[in-house]
């Protein structure tokens, strides 16, 4: 049998706290550094200790990075999911296990290597007890550098990284890899065919975690003010503020620019944010779906109020508590239609790492234009975990701060404005804010029915001409927010429609239903609600369109349907939320199962396209 | 605050900003004839009349309810936000960072800060945000037309309503317990009182809660109702005659008193509040005397009013977050977006 080179997937089971995440993450990097296309994704219990958790890592050469359901290689460092591991492997595929665990090893079509972890760090003298679990882990990073020709170099970058140049901990960690794969070299003989090859293809790309780059372009986009509440997981993203803000915005005479407040709840912590918003300040907070609920009152004020200010989502499943680490994309509908009465959202949708840098930035920019909430949605699995990305790019525009009149402005007016009047017929009035010295630069801000003027009125016609206003506010928010990313198939004749952190995946699927099954797809990954003149004209341009999302009602699609009416019938719903990351299986699954041949198919052979089972069902085309 | 000095010529009825009273008014009030609420609207407009203040350095806030509809009463020429119920703490602070040379003047009730609210009450007394928060406590739900608050007496009987059987929520007290570093409390009856301390208050530099007793003449003004304004005036209790002498103003008041009878506590800013003495020794920057105050005044069933805490030298929420002079709302971009040279370093940064 040939190798299998730069083509496979490992799941390491390990327990919740026991520090696997350094093993993880170097081997991640080291894959990263040799050049090949990897993703990493940390699928963990809400638990901070005890629990199974799981590790899974994907290398392909072709650079398809989702999720996939199959895995060659499976690490069992967990007693409690032993079995489960097992049974996980694919046939052909390798089985690493630390050898304390005493389990009967059922399965003769894989490939057994028993580790003695706990054996070799007892051994070793140089390893403190309190970190003998901790290092252990790296027996395994050792064992797979020697049995699938990870590059050590790359190894010891990764921990370099990892311990920001702390000799120490970085030595014992790399003494114990050095170990193992001296260990694996005498002791294991290679009987399965899955290794790795250094490539060219991660040149240039970085490898980052949504958060982080969220936080970075908020910084990048003048970030002045940001109060939150911990939640998971969107916390790391108010933390990343915190640990970059003061190298990112240093100055000489040592005083700050910003401020971040961890607020009591997330009531307080978008409270703050519309505060600082209504007074001039670019203003954030970030949440996910629990917190979001709690900010549904103020987000409506805000939106009636015409108060600029940016809340990250980072969504999580379910309602309530849900399943709280594990990824979704199930509050577009409730964004949406976030507050009581009429309303609509503007929405920003991050497709990538990258794309949640520009984001950070450019979410400020539409706020303070539109005067208007912007709720950007990113999920769990682009916030948190590492994500080969495109470096980030610079903001190519100075920043966007909207329609706001200072002193002299006024003078020019003579004092002669209205906080609601629509002068320029967009919908976006201009305002004022607090500190402002001009006696007539002042407004009372109510949610409450208001005239141009900003007084207190009942008025119905008042009530109706400014909510037409608010209308029209939003159809001008199509010229601001960002278009569509549009990936052209030669010959497609379905359109498939996806956000988010599902594009590896339904790119994949584009390439398997054009290679498998002769089917061609344009794809096109929206990125901001309301919809650009793009994705009407996408919309309109095939009979099919699959809508493709991680929630199970489907809720792009139903506001599809809602802004498309006479395009109902096409769009079709390829909806499946199981808490998992993306995998271009269910995408091409979903597909098929709703796809209809029709005469449209312009000479291909329809017959190759098959309708499969339904989304999330188990499926009888087998990848191996 | 800035105060221009008073230009040559100027009226004999402009203050030394050179505005007149009229300037510190709001719209006509649409509450009830004879609300204790707009007894104290009136007084805040005389405070900052005779403050000098320039209603432009002000901010108003309130959260939602008969009380929050008055920060339109007065000081047309500031800002406002009239924000959500019991959220008036956190639009504050927020708010108040965006110019942080600007003061909070916030107006909540009784349901908005000790009912619903309570939670980010004790939030923005607990990082000593700098404003005036007046609570006009009347003890009952004037808007939705006549139920119990949490600051109702037990055994109060209100239409609809039967009788209260919870104890009521002493909002000086929480304010105390949550460290606040200027409490008072007062009676919507004594405007004078009432002036001074909004005039204290606004010297102070941080948070300073004013529990004014502010009687509901539609929905809770029993004879023998504690919120009510015929047992107020009964039941007051005065700690002290209290006055405020505004920085640079001679104290004249000495020669008036006898030594020991008065107290005086220097504000940041030069100005001094002066305690006159009543029968009770009280040291308002004693936390444990204000504790022993307020739980007797309860007890006995008086209405203790007066300075009753005090603390001046804890940095306010701006002075913690250590911010630059200028306003953070007049930074520009140069001060705002990292330079083009640090995208590589955060690349750098980056695995």
């Amino acid at each position: 049998m040939d190798k299998v080179v730069n083509d496979f997937s490992i799941t390491v089971g390990t327990k919740n706290g026991s520090g696997s995440s350094t093993a993880n993450n170097t081997i991640l990097r080291a894959i990263f550094k040799m050049g090949i296309p990897v993703s990493g994704k940390n699928l963990f219990p809400s638990n901070i200790q005890g629990l199974p958790t799981w590790y899974t890592i994907r290398a392909n050469k072709d650079g398809f990075t989702a999720r996939r359901e199959e895995q060659e290689i499976v690490i069992a460092m967990n007693p409690d999911s032993f079995a489960r591991d097992l049974a996980a492997v694919a046939p052909g595929g390798a089985f690493y296990y630390a050898d304390d665990i005493k389990q009967p090893i059922t399965r003769t079509d894989i490939a057994v290597y028993p580790m003695p972890v706990k054996q070799t760090v007892r051994g070793d003298p140089g390893i403190p007890n309190d970190f003998r679990e901790l290092v252990g882990n790296m027996f395994y990073v050792g064992a797979l550098t020697q049995m699938i020709g990870i590059d050590p170099e790359k190894i010891y970058a990764a921990l370099d990284f990892h311990f920001k140049g702390k000799k120490k901990p970085i030595e014992m960690n790399f003494n114990m890899v050095k170990a193992a794969a001296e260990w694996a070299k005498t002791n294991l003989e290679k009987k399965d065919l899955f290794t790795l090859e250094p490539m060219d293809k991660t040149d240039g790309l970085i490898m980052a975690d949504g958060n982080t780059a969220a936080a970075l372009g908020s910084i990048f986009g003048g970030l002045q003010f940001a109060a939150w509440y911990p939640i998971t997981p969107a916390s790391s993203l108010a933390e990343a503020l915190n640990d970059y803000l003061p190298t990112l915005r240093p100055r000489e005479d040592g005083r700050n620019t910003y401020a971040v407040v961890q607020a009591e709840d997330e009531l307080a912590a978008i409270g703050m944010a519309i505060g600082a918003g209504w007074s001039g300040l670019r203003s954030m907070t970030s949440t996910s779906g629990p917190g979001l609920s709690l900010m549904t009152e103020f987000a409506g004020l805000a939106y009636y109020a015409e108060v600029p200010v940016v809340v990250w989502d980072v969504q999580r499943i379910g309602p309530s508590t849900g399943l709280p680490t594990r990824t979704a994309q199930g509050d577009l509908s409730f964004v949406n239609f976030m507050g009581h009465g009429d309303t609509n959202s503007i929405i920003l949708l991050p497709g990538g790492v990258d794309e949640c840098f520009e984001f950070g930035w450019r979410a400020f920019d539409v706020a303070e234009q539109l005067q208007t909430p912007v709720f950007v949605l990113s999920d769990l699995d682009m916030g948190m975990n590492q994500w080969m990305s495109k470096p980030f790019e610079y903001p190519n525009t100075p920043m966007q701060r909207g329609k706001v009149l200072w002193e002299t402005d006024l003078e020019e007016l003579k004092g002669n404005w209205g906080r609601y009047l629509d002068k320029d017929g967009d919908g976006i009035p201009y305002r004022t804010v607090p500190g402002n010295r001009h006696p007539m630069s002042s407004y009372f801000t109510r949610g409450t029915g208001h005239d141009e003027n900003a007084r207190y009125t009942e008025d119905a016609s008042m009530w109706v001409r400014n909510m037409e206003r608010l209308t029209k506010k939003h159809e001008t928010a199509r010229k601001y927010v960002p278009a569509p990313v549009l990936y052209p198939k030669p010959g497609a004749t379905i359109g498939i429609l996806g956000y988010g952190s599902t594009e590896e995946a339904i790119l994949e699927a584009v390439h398997q239903l054009d290679t498998e099954h002769g089917l061609q797809a344009d794809f096109l990954r929206v990125r901001a609600l309301p919809f650009t003149q793009e994705v009407t004209d996408f919309i309109h341009k095939y009979d099919q369109i699959f809508v493709v999302e991680m929630n199970r009602d489907g809720q792009m699609h139903q506001i599809l349907c809602m802004e498309y009416p006479e395009k109902a019938a096409d769009l079709k719903s390829v909806a499946y939320g199981d808490g998992m990351p993306a995998s271009a299986r269910w995408v091409r699954e979903g597909i098929l199962a709703k796809y209809v041949e029709t005469a449209k198919a312009n000479g291909r052979d329809g017959a190759t396209a098959k309708a499969g089972s339904t989304a999330g069902q188990s499926s009888p085309v087998t990848e191996l | 605050m800035t105060q221009p000095l008073p230009m040559a010529g100027t009226p004999a009825n402009v203050n030394l900003a050179g505005l007149a009273k009229n300037d510190y008014r709001g719209n006509p009030t649409t509450l009830c004839q004879g609300c204790g609420h707009n007894s104290i609207s009136n007084q805040i407009i005389s405070a900052m009349y005779e403050l000098n203040v320039v209603p432009e350095n002000v901010i108003k806030f309130s959260g939602i309810g008969c009380s929050s509809k008055s920060p339109t009463y007065f000081l047309n020429r500031s800002f406002g936000f009239n924000s959500l119920h019991g959220r008036m703490p956190s639009i504050a602070t927020g708010a108040l960072f965006g110019d942080q040379t600007l003061k909070g003047l916030g107006v909540s009730g009784d349901g908005d800060t000790a009912s619903i609210g309570m939670g980010q009450f004790k939030h923005i007394v607990r990082r000593n945000v700098n404003m005036v928060y007046i609570v006009e406590n009347n003890g009952v739900y004037g808007l939705t037309k006549g139920q119990f608050s949490a600051t109702a007496e037990k055994g109060l009987a209100l239409k609809h309503q039967g009788s209260n059987q919870y104890m009521p929520v002493d909002i000086c007290m929480e304010a105390l317990v949550s460290n606040a570093t200027f409490i008072a409390r007062s009676f919507a009856g004594n405007p004078k009182q009432v002036k001074e301390l909004i005039k204290a208050a606004m010297a102070h530099k941080g948070i300073a809660v004013l529990d004014i007793i502010s009687p509901c003449v539609t929905f809770n003004n029993q004879d023998n109702a504690y919120h009510s304004y015929s047992w107020g005036k009964d039941h007051e209790e005065p700690l002290h005659d209290i006055s405020y002498i505004a920085p640079r103003s001679e104290i004249i008041l000495e020669e008036e008193m006898k030594e020991g009878e008065i107290r005086e506590v220097s504000m940041h800013d030069g100005s001094v509040i002066v305690l006159k003495n009543l029968d009770k020794n009280y040291n308002p920057t004693d936390r444990f005397e204000a504790i022993r105050v307020l739980a007797e005044a309860q007890a006995n069933s008086w209405l203790a009013t007066g300075l009753i805490y005090i603390e001046t030298d804890k940095p306010s929420l701006v002075d913690i977050y250590n911010l630059v002079e200028t306003p953070l709302n007049r930074l520009a971009e140069a001060d705002l977006r990292p330079a083009p040279a640090m995208i590589d370093k955060v690349n750098a940064l980056m695995f």
